[in-house]
């Protein structure tokens, strides 16, 4: 099993990386016509930490039982966890680029009946989280060593059943959980969320800000630290970080690229 | 029959240690023994449905056998979405028992009659859908089918018929043989239907699986053409099975069960059965009916 083959900080040519996923990705949904670039681009640097300084797994043993579990519970940001899975070798990068087509299983939200290394079908809101919840308790109870950790959206916050398996994860002491919130505010126009923190805390979890795009801060509070009381790490975060015309803009929610659109777009990425 | 789901409960949490099972906060105090027995493998999990099911979602993909236990509205019309995409779409098996299905709870009104539960689990592909009408045909049947890899629900009724059938998942039983009008029933409807039809050439096949349904028992008993539905859900759904298991023939179709409407009268189960004329007159009334088609 790989443990944290690349330390994500303070690495060479890191920036070049992830502007290469980001690119990747935009020409993945180029060619669909189809895709949630900005939410991708949102979470990106915290699953670039994630796959590349925290979580144990192996691409060429997606299903090893030892791994830890990553939950992508706002699932229409799948073209992020593809970008990631593509580069650390869980499927050929070339396959992005059939993104969202018949023959493909690279879905708009991730398959976990398809996708090498994708735990769980995610697409409704609020589905992810209790299920890595499950995960969570399952394992407390094979006393396994693996932990999962799980993204939601601040949009996804809304849903009920979020708050339900924030309540079940204090109770039943899941230190071998995490939730990280991409918080990066989207949601605002509907309902206001307010400090997600004391939310959280008052669930009964510990709870950590950070800024969601800096490697160091992000690897430091995603380091495993044992203890019987679940995590949640509030992430502040751009929606469509890297990309000046989508950063803060609802119109690339849900838009995929014109051909007259993307050197342009390319040519901004960071 | 809860008597038995207990039963039958602790006896599968001894023998399989991939069982957990997830208690909606009802039945807790009748599983007291497992509580001490398997501490790590039985939760009064609560009462919120929606996660309730995505973590016995998330406890299946790390292997285990999960069972969720609550009223049927709790666990069907609540939580369906999950139901749908989390086992359904995922292929993963776990077990929904529920307890209040169609009036079972008259007393407490239209929140919890559920007479919809069987329709709405029907339209998740994959799902196996079990009604018992005697507590040891939950016993064989939960034994047959709890790790069949499916999400299986289990609607536990109030009553039961007075004897128990051989019963084999998937399998409808034939009560009898005749060459008048074939009648479906189901669980615990099979007393009354018998007795309804006492006298009669009827043919009487008695369903406890109704998802997969047997299409091949149905297709080799009803030569007549003319098929009577006996259901103790809503009216009509088992008619889909029905007419593509008969696809092709000449058929007459009469669907008796709940009717689609709510239920405002409080009362108990039987006041119900009479409302909704689904007592052993009644089923010969209508069985009449069909002699005339």
């Amino acid at each position: 099993m790989s443990l944290a083959l690349y330390p994500p900080v303070n690495q060479p040519g890191i920036k070049a990386q992830i502007r290469g996923i980001r690119e990747n990705i935009i020409r993945a949904a180029s060619v669909a016509g189809e895709g949630h670039i900005a939410s991708a681009f949102s979470i990106l640097d915290i699953l670039y930490v994630l796959y590349y300084g925290i979580l144990r797994n192996d691409p060429q043993q997606p299903q090893d039982p030892q791994r830890d579990r990553f939950v992508l519970s706002k699932g229409h940001a799948s073209l992020g966890i593809y970008g990631i899975l593509a580069e650390r070798g869980f499927f050929p990068k070339e396959e992005l680029n059939t993104f969202a087509s018949s023959s493909g299983r690279l879905g708009g939200h991730p398959d976990s009946r398809k996708v090498p290394g994708v735990e769980a079908s995610t697409g409704s809101l609020g589905h992810g989280m209790p299920m890595a919840a499950g995960m969570a308790l399952g394992l407390k109870i094979k006393t396994s060593a693996s932990r999962v950790v799980c993204i939601v959206g601040d949009g996804e916050c809304n849903e009920g059943s979020i708050w339900e398996a924030a309540l079940l994860a204090a109770h039943h002491k899941l230190g071998n959980f995490t939730c990280i919130v991409d918080y990066n505010h989207s949601g605002d126009r509907a309902l206001m969320l307010g400090d997600l923190c004391a939310k959280f805390r008052s669930f009964g979890w510990e709870t950590t800000e950070v800024d969601g795009h800096d490697h160091e801060k992000l690897e430091a509070v995603l380091t495993p630290h044992g203890g019987d009381v679940p995590r949640a790490i509030i992430a502040h975060t751009i929606k469509g970080h890297g990309c000046k015309d989508m950063e803060h803009n609802p119109a690339w929610h849900h838009k995929a690229p014109k051909a007259d659109e993307l050197e342009a777009l390319l040519a901004q990425l960071t | 029959m809860r008597k038995q789901f207990v039963t039958t409960t602790e006896r599968l949490l001894d023998e399989d240690e991939r069982v957990v099972v997830l208690l909606g906060d009802i039945g807790v105090f009748a599983f007291r023994n497992a509580f001490k027995k398997h501490p790590q493998r039985i939760i009064n999990i609560g009462i919120l449905e929606q996660a309730t099911v995505s973590v016995a979602a998330g406890l299946a993909k790390e292997g285990f056998v999960p069972l969720f236990h609550s009223i049927a509205p709790f666990v069907v019309e609540r939580a369906f979405e999950q139901i749908k995409v989390d086992f359904g779409y995922q292929s993963l098996g776990g077990n929904f028992v529920s307890v209040g299905g169609s009036y079972d709870y008259a007393a407490l009104g239209c929140s919890h009659h559920c007479p919809g539960d069987v329709s709405l689990m029907q339209a998740v592909p994959g799902v196996e859908i079990i009604v018992p009408g005697h507590p040891a045909e939950l016993d064989a049947l939960m034994s047959q089918t709890y790790a069949s890899g499916h999400p299986t629900y289990y609607r536990l009724s109030e009553r039961s018929n007075r004897s128990a059938q051989t019963v084999t998942f998937g399998k409808a039983q034939v009560i009898h043989s005749g060459k008048g009008p074939t009648v479906v029933t189901v669980g615990p409807f099979l007393d009354r239907v018998v007795e309804a039809l006492a006298g009669t050439d009827a043919t009487i096949l008695y369903y406890t699986t109704i998802t997969p349904f047997d299409a091949a028992t149905l297709q080799q008993h009803a030569a007549d053409g003319r098929i009577l539905c006996v259901e103790p859900f809503y009216e009509g759904t088992l008619a889909a099975s029905v007419t593509q298991a008969l696809r092709g023939k000449r058929i007459a179709l009469s669907s008796m069960g709940v009717p689609r409407q709510f239920l405002t009268s409080y009362g108990n189960a039987d006041f119900h059965d009479r409302a909704c004329g689904l007592l052993a007159p009644d089923i010969r009334a209508r069985y009449d009916e069909l002699l005339h088609v």
